[in-house]
């Protein structure tokens, strides 16, 4: 009987977690456009998402966004672990303080301030902004992803490699960097799902550029729309079969080490 | 050449983009529209009508934390029943929702609660089945409520569940040899160790509910947050000057909220 309860219990959180989810989904079929009535299934408004240009756009502006704030993250916080943690406790404690800072400020300060930043200098808001905010805020991500991958690392391979001649640039590339790999990836994986699903931050240095979040959030306002439940759908499917790949690839690596 | 100036592209960037955007709101609240000094952006806050929504967003975001963990500490705890494996699962279960793009899940309640929506309809075929009046379910505060229930609830569960997971199953198991039943068990002995996981969750739950604005503007037909506020003015309104003000009241609330936290958690609490 409690074990009973207890199930049932887990399963009506989960209902409530997914309810909107799946209704979302099942209404991207309804051949009508009012959710008054089920009008049969169709594949209506999937046709209309990929015909429609300024969700397509958005949709582009997204991605490209991600990638490349993700790649430029990537390069500077790694840069910058490295660099941080070969320095003095002073200059590394005001290098954290100052790291931690934009994970804790709330996103809205973090977007008023970087719109102030770009308006002061007279940037133009728009795509350029958008993707020096989110590299803004990924670095971050990236720097405490790799911090600990270096604190693990023996430091004496890399003055081995120095010892036996290389340079500097060749024992970073050779030692450190394959050393730190798996940091450096969780960072760049942090930072493009960060900048995928951002809508705050973009929201106010964007301009008239429109990342899918903030289309998103103008559609909603404007009123119930169908196509954003086919695009829903799309992308949680999407998201559940990449977990699940991610899932499975880490349980098979693991199988491997084991 | 010094390892260390690998960080000087990034000191560079930092003191761009982290210490004066901070340095400008801190001085667009103390000045004036003409750059003078003065400090009438902060007292133009304590202003009756500003302080009222200060106090709704507080108030809001305290509710939903109480719900929050009302609802997820007993998940959280009936999780650490499962086996580990299927843990996992459930886990991966309460996770997934949070990885859909949080405006899609917010707008996908707009679907369930408007007038013909499922929930509305449900809803509504009990009362009146008991003789009561129809109610509208959207944009009012209680919709606005369920939206940040059903948007944070996970970052309560989990960070619970991760600190139940970790007490050690024999001091559990001493206390019931002790003659403890489940009830004092959990009173005495699990409710105690999850602490640090309840202070977690909270201020993970609270400081999001505090500070978003989406959730307001999409269920709350009108009503206004104080994440509204600071978006009105820097948009809408234009008025820097106050926004930033605004903006620095509300760092200074989270800022004081993490150092509960600090003095509370021990770190066990942390799943980030």
């Amino acid at each position: 009987m409690s074990k009973f309860f207890k199930k049932a219990y887990l399963y009506l959180v989960l209902l409530f977690l997914y309810a909107p989810i799946l209704t979302l989904i099942v209404y991207s079929f309804n051949a009508n456009k009012t959710r008054a009535s089920w009008g049969g299934f169709s594949l209506n408004w999937y046709m209309e998402l990929f015909q429609d240009p300024e969700i397509l756009n958005s949709l582009y502006i997204t991605i490209a966004c991600a990638v490349i704030a993700a790649i430029l993250a990537t390069i500077l916080g790694t840069l910058a672990a490295i660099g941080m943690h070969s320095m003095d406790k002073l200059p590394k404690l005001i290098f954290t303080s100052i790291s931690y800072l934009p994970m804790l400020t709330p996103e809205i300060v973090t977007g008023v301030s970087l719109m102030i930043l770009f308006l002061a200098v007279k940037l133009e808001l728009g795509f350029v902004t958008m993707v020096l905010s989110h590299v803004a805020f990924d670095i971050p991500y990236v720097i405490f992803a790799v911090l600990p991958k270096l604190k693990q690392m023996n430091n004496h391979a890399y003055e081995a490699a120095l010892d036996l001649g290389a340079t500097p640039t060749q024992a970073l590339m050779k030692v450190i960097i394959p050393e730190i790999l798996p940091g450096i990836f969780t960072g760049l994986l942090l930072s493009f799902t960060l900048s995928l699903d951002d809508f705050v931050i973009s929201y106010f240095v964007g301009g008239p550029v429109q990342n899918l979040s903030v289309l998103i959030y103008s559609m909603a306002r404007r009123g119930i729309n169908p196509k954003i439940n086919a695009l829903s759908a799309l992308m949680f499917v999407f998201i559940v079969i990449l977990l699940l790949v991610v899932n499975r690839r880490a349980s098979i690596v693991e199988q491997k080490q084991h | 050449m010094n390892r260390k100036w690998y960080a000087a592209p990034y000191g560079v960037w930092m003191v761009i983009f982290t210490v004066v955007p901070f340095l400008l709101i801190i001085y667009y609240s103390l000045t004036a529209g003409d750059g003078g000094f003065t400090l009438s952006n902060f007292q133009r806050f304590f202003d009756p009508v500003y302080i009222k929504v200060l106090g709704r967003s507080l108030g809001i975001a305290a509710l939903c934390t109480v719900f929050c963990l009302l609802i997820g500490y007993p998940a959280a705890l009936f999780m650490t029943d499962k086996k580990v494996d299927r843990r996992g699962m459930l886990i991966l279960l309460f996770v997934i929702p949070m990885w859909m793009n949080f405006l899609l899940r917010t707008y996908a309640w707009l679907t369930l609660l408007e007038s013909n929506g499922i929930v509305t309809k449900a809803v509504n075929a009990v009362i009146t089945f008991f003789g009561g009046e129809e109610i509208r379910l959207l944009y009012n505060y209680n919709a606005v409520l369920m939206g940040m229930i059903y948007n944070f609830l996970p970052f309560m569960i989990l960070p619970i569940h991760s600190v139940l997971t970790k007490i050690d199953r024999r001091v559990i198991e001493a206390a019931q040899d002790l003659g403890a039943n489940p009830f004092t068990v959990f009173i005495k002995v699990i409710l105690p160790l999850s602490v640090p996981g309840i202070v977690s969750g909270c201020v993970m739950v609270f400081m999001p509910a505090v500070t978003t604005f989406v959730i307001s503007t999409l269920l709350g037909g009108g009503m206004k947050l104080f994440g509204d506020l600071i978006q009105q003015q820097m948009i809408t309104t234009g008025d820097w000057n106050f926004g930033s003000a605004l903006s620095m009241v509300m760092l200074i609330l989270i800022l004081i909220s993490m150092f509960f936290m600090n003095k509370f958690d021990n770190g066990e609490g942390n799943i980030m």
